[in-house]
């Protein structure tokens, strides 16, 4: 039964969902607004229906309905409750539903918030939209069907891969990172629009996608990070990044909707880099499809890849299709794409931001390399090679150091052009500041090139980026008797988002200097402990008091117990266990981690004797591994900052109606203050 | 600003864009050069001969049973590790993976060195296979009998 709805809902969405994608251009093309209007409760149609399914699953998943395909492969009447919910995106057709789910809500959102809108851009929208919903539901009831019929009814199920119930925080990796990749469908769906529609002269479709970019940006960061943190707490090997393809597929996207949030600014601002706003934008598009291709299809094998199907054709053909046809319809458009401006200097922001989006791309280049390259040596040369992490490092470290660097120098130049007196005053305490932290990191034992360079450009970044905040404060305090609190606040929320990106700077740089300090300054202790005895380990010593085995509903897990010792005083005990899962022939490592904001001290039991005597243990000592959470969430916090309206111009509220007159000509009246010279970069140029 | 300086800055552009890009394609294809890693099984690796010799290679296979010798004391151990045709061994410093044990597919990062694969880095493979429960088992008692030979495989 519950299987029937589901399916039966999922149908007839496609259906919706290909009606809608047919009505949409029909409409505009016979200006019929019944058609277009047809589109729309079309789309809201198929969001009521592919819910229907995904509550069904659920259903069906906690009733522990065996008789439904998905729920006999990830369910079993052993696994909590909460690991049965999540599970609804444990292994391909799940998750497939569940993107299919927050299409459809965001398709929803899109329509709803911009029903009322004039002309051909949100009926081509919508029909994007649509049409990648109708890929997904093809998936659904096809190749990556969840509904299929298992007869005769198994009485139990193999339970989630042991892996994914392991850490809670596979509750949240896997919808947050849908939520990203899903949400850049909604830019990508502005700029088709505005392609079919012809308007891409105008910023129209910058605008509406710019608050929807932050968002899908904002969770696909938080995703990575929660990929971090789990992959930190629960593979054992005391790291957080192996440039491991599926990371890597997360991260493509984020590195190119990086750039296109930075220079979508100088669309906005300048006219320039139409051409290049929408090829970021299909790329990123094209991006989100790959990293679910290379994570879905089983074309690799890694810890990630745990559903394999026949459906990586399926994708190969979506992403050719999506390119296909994103530049068939960039060169249609090719005579509206030129630069109303030009670079005036090179020292102005937008040449900062263009080196930025080189550097982005650069990047996103070399991580497509590394990444594809075992795969097609395979296809062509059928020799299996993998491309390690030597080359990425390599690759990747030059790239940060100078994009940590560029971040420092953006917000410290204005547009257009900066004249050398401004250069010099403005750049001059960030230098100061960058070679007090090399100096430092080099003092207390930092001797890669790469990591002091990202430690002084860092520091140079930081001091850049905190300057902007205290002149503004500086500003508003003298000009208009403010205290200082009220002073920032009010910088902030009449510039949010200026200074929301300054924030997420403030993130990266706590993310680099962690990521830096945490890799140079890793020290790893091995030993075979017997019972009460300690090894040394960075300043602390660690005492084995027992090994303890333990059955529980779903999994049985032996520990050892142990004591962290700092000059002979007890400050903390820690348990690493391993868990077997009846599913799994291997145990899953549970690695104990004690986090303070210095550092953490990490402790893996990698083997143990079976009465107990003994135990051996991996002790990593890591400094500031907490601060790239942190980090993460401040970059997150910045995102939102920047994304929530400023009060006077609150009617754009997810561009419901953005004036018409277009780019950065317009007066900022909320600028704090208009005493020129001193404050000419960080005032003058207005609120955005 | 005559036509004259625009082609000029325009030139400078382009020759400025194809060096970066040169320069970018250059590292690339050095970086990956260098870096390429062959997987391969013993039956491969031996067959390869000196070519192998001393180079950074994956070399995956199952641990063959009874091979294993974990020295906990000095944190040294050495397996033999085949693909159903060949067996090399191998040898590795540090802690193994978690219940190392015996028919467990491996694939160890290391250099090949006479005779002897030096590993610097063990990875399990693990088995993503899930497997339907035996009819008549509970999962309880699933789980105790799968604890039960863990035990057993490990003290062996």
């Amino acid at each position: 039964m519950t299987r029937l709805i589901g399916l039966n809902a999922l149908m007839v969405a496609l259906a919706v969902a290909a009606f809608g994608v047919v009505m949409a251009p029909i409409g505009v093309r016979r200006a019929r607004a019944d058609l277009v209007r047809a589109t729309y409760s079309a789309t809201y149609a198929m969001f009521a229906l592919v819910t229907i399914a995904t509550f069904a699953m659920i259903f069906a998943l906690v009733t522990h309905d065996f008789s439904v395909g998905y729920v006999a492969q990830v369910g079993s009447r052993a696994t909590p409750l909460f690991y049965t919910i999540i599970s609804l995106w444990g292994a391909l057709e799940g998750s497939i539903l569940f993107w299919a789910w927050v299409l459809s809500l965001l398709s929803a959102l899109v329509v709803f918030w911009n029903r009322d809108r004039e002309g051909a851009l949100i009926p081509y929208t919508t029909m994007t939209m649509l049409a990648v919903s109708v890929f997904f539901l093809i998936l659904l009831v096809g190749p990556a069907n969840p509904f299929t019929l298992i007869a005769p009814t198994p009485l139990d199920g193999p339970g989630p891969n042991p892996l994914l119930q392991n850490h809670i925080l596979m509750g949240v990796h896997p919808p947050l990172l849908y939520l990203g990749y899903v949400g850049m469908t909604v830019p990508f769906a502005f700029a088709v629009g505005a392609m079919a529609a012809g308007e891409v002269g105008e910023d129209t479709w910058i605008k509406l996608s710019r608050r929807w970019t932050l968002g899908a940006w904002a969770f696909l960061t938080a995703a990575i990070i929660a990929g971090m943190w789990w992959s930190y707490e629960v593979l054992g090997w005391g790291g957080y990044w192996a440039w491991d393809p599926v990371e890597n597929a997360s991260f493509m996207p984020w590195l190119t909707s990086t750039a296109f949030l930075h220079s979508m600014m100088v669309q906005e601002r300048r006219g320039m880099l139409k051409l290049w706003n929408l090829n970021l934008i299909v790329a990123t598009f094209a991006l989100t499809i790959l990293g679910t291709f290379l994570t879905r299809s089983g074309v690799l094998s890694s810890v990630h890849a745990f559903g394999e199907g026949p459906i990586g054709m399926y994708f190969l053909g979506a992403i050719a299709v999506t390119l296909v046809a994103s530049f068939a319809l960039v060169a249609g458009n090719s005579e509206q794409l030129s630069s109303e401006g030009r670079l005036d200097s090179v020292a102005s922001r937008e040449t900062v931001i263009l080196l930025n989006n080189l550097m982005l791309t650069a990047f996103t280049f070399t991580v497509l390399v590394g990444t594809l390259f075992p795969i097609i040596a395979e296809a062509a040369r059928g020799v299996k090679v993998s491309v390690g992490e030597p080359f990425f490092n390599k690759m990747s470290l030059p790239l940060i150091a100078s994009l940590l660097f560029l971040m420092g120098v953006g917000p410290a130049l204005p547009w257009r052009r900066a004249s050398k007196e401004v250069v010099r005053r403005q750049l001059l305490p960030p230098l100061i500041g960058a070679v007090i932290a090399a100096v430092a990191a080099i003092a207390v034992g930092a001797h890669q090139v790469y990591a002091v360079l990202t430690f002084a450009f860092a520091a140079f970044a930081l001091v850049a980026n905190v300057r902007e905040y205290v002149t503004g404060v500086k500003a508003r305090m003298t000009l208009r008797n403010e205290s200082a609190v009220t002073a920032l606040g009010r910088l902030v929320g009449a510039n949010r988002r200026r200074y929301g990106g300054y924030i997420a700077h403030l993130g990266i740089i706590a993310m680099g200097v962690a990521i830096a300090a945490s890799s140079t300054f890793r020290r790893e202790y091995e030993a075979t402990l017997r019972k009460g005895e300690s090894m040394a380990a960075g300043g602390y010593s660690v005492k084995l008091l027992e090994v303890y085995g333990r059955e529980e509903p779903q999994r049985s897990r032996i520990a050892a117990s142990v004591a962290i010792l700092e000059d002979g005083a007890e400050i903390g005990r820690l348990d690493p266990a391993m868990n077997f899962y009846p599913t799994s022939q291997q145990p899953i490592p549970t690695p104990a981690v004690r986090s303070r904001a210095w550092g953490d001290i990490y402790i893996n039991l990698m083997a143990f004797q079976q009465d107990g005597s003994n135990a051996t243990l991996k002790v990593i000592v890591e400094p500031l591994v907490p601060w790239i959470w942190f980090g993460g969430g401040i970059i997150c916090l910045g995102a939102i900052v920047s994304m929530f309206p400023t009060r006077r111009r609150s009617a754009a509220w997810m561009g419901a109606r953005v004036a018409p007159d277009g780019r950065g000509a317009r007066p900022s009246p909320g600028a704090a203050t208009p005493a020129g010279g001193m404050l000419a970069s960080n005032t003058l140029e207005g609120a955005d | 600003m005559s036509g004259n300086v625009e082609g000029r800055k325009r030139a400078t552009l382009v020759v400025a864009v194809v060096i970066v890009l040169g320069a970018f394609g250059y590292l690339l294809y050095g970086g990956l050069d260098k870096n390429v890693v062959f997987f391969l099984t013993p039956q491969e690796l031996l067959a390869k001969g000196t070519q192998v010799e001393d180079v950074p290679v994956r070399l995956g296979g199952m641990v063959a049973p009874g091979s294993v010798k974990w020295d906990a004391d000095k944190l040294d151990l050495r397996f033999v590790l085949m693909d159903g045709v060949k067996t090399v061994e191998v040898h590795s410093k540090g802690a193994p993976p978690q219940m190392f044990r015996d028919n467990m597919g491996v694939v160890c990062e290391g250099r090949f060195r006479n005779g002897i694969f030096e590993s610097t880095n063990l990875m399990i493979k693990h088995s993503e296979e899930y497997r339907a429960p035996k009819p008549g088992q509970t999962p309880q008692e699933m789980y105790k009998e799968m604890f039960k030979t863990l035990k057993q495989d490990a003290s062996s």
